[in-house]
């Protein structure tokens, strides 16, 4: 266990050191003067001046890297090319709009995709079966923007809506959807394939119900795939969510990444990008740990 | 062996009436075992064996009326104590499985669950059916552990399923079947997976076990060694029917049907003088929709007449209360038929004189050498010491036979020797040439030389070739000379003969053949390179014994054509024995005994070669063979003992001096080596008394 963390955690911060440079480095290929950018070409040689001195521009280009890592490390995240904001205090508000966002599909999407993959796969090859299956073959085929749109359309403001149903939960509902079809077909998957091993005829013959054998016994092992995936879906309704949060005007950091992307806002998308990576491989860290803690075969270190 | 309590006034704990059960397959109801009449007596334990697919574990299952989802029992009765539980629902017997009828399966690690500890699976027993509560099921569960004889039970009813040996799971699977006391056990296969050193224990465990118990049961086997080991009764089934019935002592004195003849007479044994051809049953078992109204024997019978492709024969009962389904058994019990096995001789010619293949000196390979970051962290493990140290050599036109219990480092030692793993140290030569150790660095003509068969013929051939394209593929890699495709095609045909498949099997793929026909087409395409010699891992240990007849004559009529020798690796010492000059015998990553075959067989032995030649079980009930029982499991090789690798289960030990010294080699005769403290000729006085039983035999 503590050999997994020690590894699990240099590997991280190799992880987050090799994108920032990678980013930084991507974001110096962009054509043209930063400067000029953000100001504008009319803006006055003064204007300009101003704007690389305050922002550290007229560093060599290594000096401004290790500048900024120094200054991530210890808390300065930069300032905001376009109004000198503190980066670290909007990047930390969208992410807890992005984790309130991702809290609230996961309430939704965990307990109905289970359900709805274990009673599949009990009634396997029947209509109900049937039904679940192109269900969520459906909902997984659907684009967010889609459902997105339609579901603004069908809940219509003015009709009464209250403004966190519209701007809270159905950004949620659109993202439960797209996890909704995954999670319940690797569900119904996990299931059908541990009912056939032979512990499970153990089990029936030791004169236990359906019932204890299918909770006690299939859902045990049959879920530790699918818990995998869930943690693992934590990165990507961190950063990811880009196209449900432009659809609904959500501020989650995805967006926030998208806006300095297009404007090169520099230190934003430095400061996005940390975040989401870090998220990421935080949830991938998760899966596994979860994975071993419930799987007894699986010892880490 | 015990005798039979053969008191038919007594009710039958199970009996099973007209029993006829059905599989839907594309619609429509097939008959999978029909029209069974078997009844079990209170301490009775009987045999059921056949072939894979001959119904047995079907008919097994039913008789716990557990049903596969695509199954049903299409008529007849299942008396539990006189009671029919053939109409109960799953819901009803609920009541009646785990508390008066359980089963021990063949796999018993996958019917364990990989997530629950030892004592909470079979705790559910106990507090399901005695309305134990949690601590004192617990308590009750490592009793019952206790009384299979697990030395710490403890220490397994707190361990999870995959922390146990194989011996182990399948202790736990009876402790577990036995907790609550039930009428009736299926042994299913029970001991198919397990070394022969522990399925001689195991097997001991259950006689007593049932005994105690006043339970019967039902073992399912297609070993009729162990059949004539532990049980009263046998049934012999084919096609899911009854062929013949009658008490172990009578069957195997004188089986009165053709396939029970054809079974016996497939097994090797070793007395029989090397060169005695297995007999074979030709064909294969009929499929569900081959079953018709004739005798369902008769396409593979030896002595079929007309009427048995017209007629079903009727089970009859002999005077002496068998029972048989043969139109022919007066015949055969009067000896007026042949069934005897051919006294074919395969005479192995070769003009060349025999001159040295290949030699290994002191290979070793470690696995699991501990990373940097273990050490770092200070907990370094010991590597795990597979193969320590072997050296053996072989001539041409020979067959070394390497036997050993699972983890005796057998299968890693062949592998070294075909560089599928690189050994750590040591030298390989063939023809007195060295060669690499690495694969990658191994030339041409040496890999085409050292060929490999494996356990499971799927590891060899990729699905998606054809039969022939495999066999071409080989050809094309392996053989230098630039042959044109005429000639490639005629060897591809030549190789399906030889290996007896018909030329257009060239045509079908893996999927489409039998486990022995793909087995077949593995050891084709070991040949398909010329090599030398071919390493054969397991070979038939997957196959039922028919069709191991089939292969291991094949094997032997191949080593005369080809003129290559075999490095066959078996857990059964018997295959080794048809096949072998010469067996050496492994016992934790060292070799104990070398020596030729017979000698091996003979006085003096290294006493684990001996504990392994006694645990075989003979297929004659009255053979009355003493065994010697090894306690606990082979040591892990992470932790070999000190002095004797041996002296932790060897029941002649000396004393301290086997526990620090390790043992010098001995010469018995000419060529034969055991590696032991006791002197051969003490060795031999000591083994031509009566064996001592170790510990905890009967
Ligand atoms: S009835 Fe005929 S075919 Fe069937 S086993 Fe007897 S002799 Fe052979
Ligand atoms: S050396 Fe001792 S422990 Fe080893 S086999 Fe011989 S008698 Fe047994």
């Amino acid at each position: 266990m503590i050999r997994f963390f020690i590894r699990r955690i240099i590997l991280l911060f190799v992880t987050l050191f090799v994108t920032s440079a990678i980013v930084f480095g991507l974001t110096q290929l962009l054509p043209g003067d930063i400067a000029l950018l953000i100001k504008g070409r009319d803006a006055s040689q003064v204007v300009i001046d101003d704007f690389r001195e305050t922002h550290g521009l007229n560093a060599p280009v290594l000096v401004q890297y290790t500048n900024w890592l120094g200054g991530f490390a210890t808390g300065d995240w930069g300032k905001s090319y376009l109004d000198s904001s503190d980066v670290r205090t909007t990047v930390l508000r969208r992410l807890g709009n992005s984790l309130q966002l991702a809290g609230l599909t996961l309430l939704l999407a965990v307990p109905i995709s289970i359900v709805l993959g274990v009673v599949a796969a009990v009634a396997q090859d029947t209509w109900v079966d049937g039904v679940i299956s192109i269900f969520s073959l459906a909902v997984v085929g659907l684009p967010e923007f889609v459902t997105g749109l339609l579901f603004l359309s069908i809940f219509a403001p003015g009709a009464g809506w209250p403004d966190w149903f519209r701007d809270f939960f159905l950004p949620a509902l659109t993202a439960t959807l797209v996890l909704l079809g995954y999670i319940a077909r690797m569900t119904r998957a996990g299931v059908i394939e541990e009912l056939r091993k032979p512990y499970v005829r153990t089990a029936r013959l030791k004169g236990l119900s359906t019932r204890e054998v299918l909770f006690k016994h299939v859902l045990r092992n049959a879920l530790l795939p699918t818990i995998t995936v869930i943690a693992i879906s934590v990165g990507w309704l961190i950063g990811g969510l880009v196209v449900i949060e432009n659809v609904f005007n959500y501020f989650g950091v995805g967006l926030l990444l998208v806006e300095a992307v297009e404007r090169k806002n520099m230190p934003i998308i430095m400061a996005a990008t940390m975040i989401i990576v870090f998220f990421f491989a935080v949830s991938n860290m998760l899966a596994d740990l979860l994975y071993a803690m419930l799987n007894p075969r699986i010892r880490l270190g | 062996m015990t005798t039979a309590p053969k008191d038919n006034t007594q009710q039958a704990v199970i009996q099973a009436k007209d029993l006829r059960v059905e599989y839907r397959i594309n619609r429509e109801w097939l008959t999978a075992v029909n029209g069974v009449n078997l009844a079990i007596y209170p301490l009775e334990i009987h045999g059921l064996v056949g072939e894979s697919g001959s119904g047995k574990s079907t008919l097994a299952l039913s008789m716990m009326n557990y049903m596969a989802d695509n199954a049903r029992i299409g008529s007849g009765q299942v008396l539990l104590d006189g009671q029919d539980i053939a109409p109960l629902s799953s819901q009803q017997m609920r009541a009646i499985w785990g508390k008066k009828m359980s089963l021990v399966p063949q796999d018993a690690l996958a019917s364990l669950n990989p997530s629950y500890t030892i004592r909470e699976q079979i705790a559910e027993v106990t507090q399901q059916h005695m309305g134990m509560a949690k601590d004192e099921a617990y308590a009750y569960a490592v009793e019952m552990l206790a009384r299979v004889k697990i030395a710490d039970p403890e220490a397994v009813a707190r361990s999870y399923p995959h922390e146990l040996s194989g011996g182990m799971q399948q202790r736990v699977m009876i402790a577990m079947a036995l907790s609550t006391e039930p009428r009736f056990l299926v042994l299913d296969e029970p001991t198919t997976a397990l070394d022969v050193t522990t399925q001689a224990v195991i097997l001991d465990l259950f006689r007593e076990l049932i005994l105690n118990n006043q339970a019967a049961a039902l073992y399912v086997s297609h070993d009729l060694g162990t059949v004539a080991q532990l049980c009263d009764r046998v049934t012999v089934l084919y096609g899911g029917e009854i062929m013949e019935s009658a008490s172990v002592t009578e069957l195997y004195a004188q089986p009165l049907h053709p396939y029970t003849v054809g079974l016996l007479n497939s097994l090797p044994r070793h007395h029989d003088g090397t060169n005695t051809r297995l007999s074979t049953i030709k064909g294969v078992a009929p499929s569900l929709q081959q079953r018709s109204k004739v005798c369902v024997f008769a396409d593979r019978c030896p002595v079929a007449i007309d009427i048995c492709r017209a007629e079903k024969p009727p089970l009859e009962t002999t005077p002496d209360g068998r029972t048989v389904r043969c139109f022919r058994w007066q015949e055969i019990a009067n000896n007026e038929l042949d069934l005897s096995p051919p006294e074919e001789r395969v005479t192995e010619t070769s003009d060349e004189a025999d001159r040295e293949l290949l030699q290994a000196n002191s290979l070793s390979k470690a696995f699991g050498n501990s990373d940097l970051l273990d050490r770092l962290l200070g907990r370094a493990k010991e590597p795990l010491q597979a193969v320590d140290d072997v050296s053996f050599s072989m001539k041409t036109h020979s067959t070394l036979g390497l036997v050993g219990e699972s983890g005796s480092g057998k299968t890693t030692l062949a592998r070294s020797i075909v560089a599928l793993i690189k050994a750590d140290s040591g030298q390989i030569e063939l023809y007195d040439e060295p060669i690499a150790l690495d694969l990658e660095k191994r030339p041409q003509d040496v890999l085409s030389e050292l060929q490999m068969v494996f356990q499971n013929p799927n590891d060899a051939l990729n699905p998606y070739h054809s039969i022939g394209q495999t066999l071409k593929r080989t050809i094309n890699k392996l053989t230098s000379k630039n042959m044109t495709d005429e000639q490639v095609a005629a060897r591809v045909e030549d190789l399906l003969q030889a290996v007896r498949l018909p030329a257009d099997y060239a045509g079908r793929y893996p999927s489409e053949l039998s486990g022995g026909e793909k087995q077949r087409v593995a050891i084709a395409r070991a040949f398909a390179a010329n090599p030398s010699l071919v390493v054969a891992d397991e070979p038939t240990s997957s196959l039922d014994v028919s069709v191991q007849a089939v292969i291991l004559n094949l094997l032997k009529d191949l080593r005369a054509r080809e003129g290559a020798s075999y490095l066959l690796i078996s857990h059964d010492l018997d295959v080794i024995a048809y096949l072998a000059d010469e067996i050496a015998v492994m016992y934790l990553g060292e070799i104990v005994e070398i020596g030729p075959t017979e000698a091996v067989y003979n006085l003096p032995s290294h006493p684990y070669t001996e504990a392994l030649i006694s645990a075989i079980p003979e297929p004659d009930p009255t053979s009355g063979k003493q065994r010697i029982l090894l306690e606990g499991d082979v040591p892990s090789a992470r932790d070999l003992p000190q002095g004797c690798r041996f002296h932790t289960r060897c029941p002649r030990k000396i004393g301290a001096i086997c526990e620090n010294e390790a043992p010098p080699l001995r010469d018995a005769s000419d060529g034969h080596v055991i590696r032991c403290h006791i002197p051969i000729d003490e060795l031999v006085a000591l083994q031509s008394q009566p064996p001592v039983a170790a510990g905890e035999g009967k």
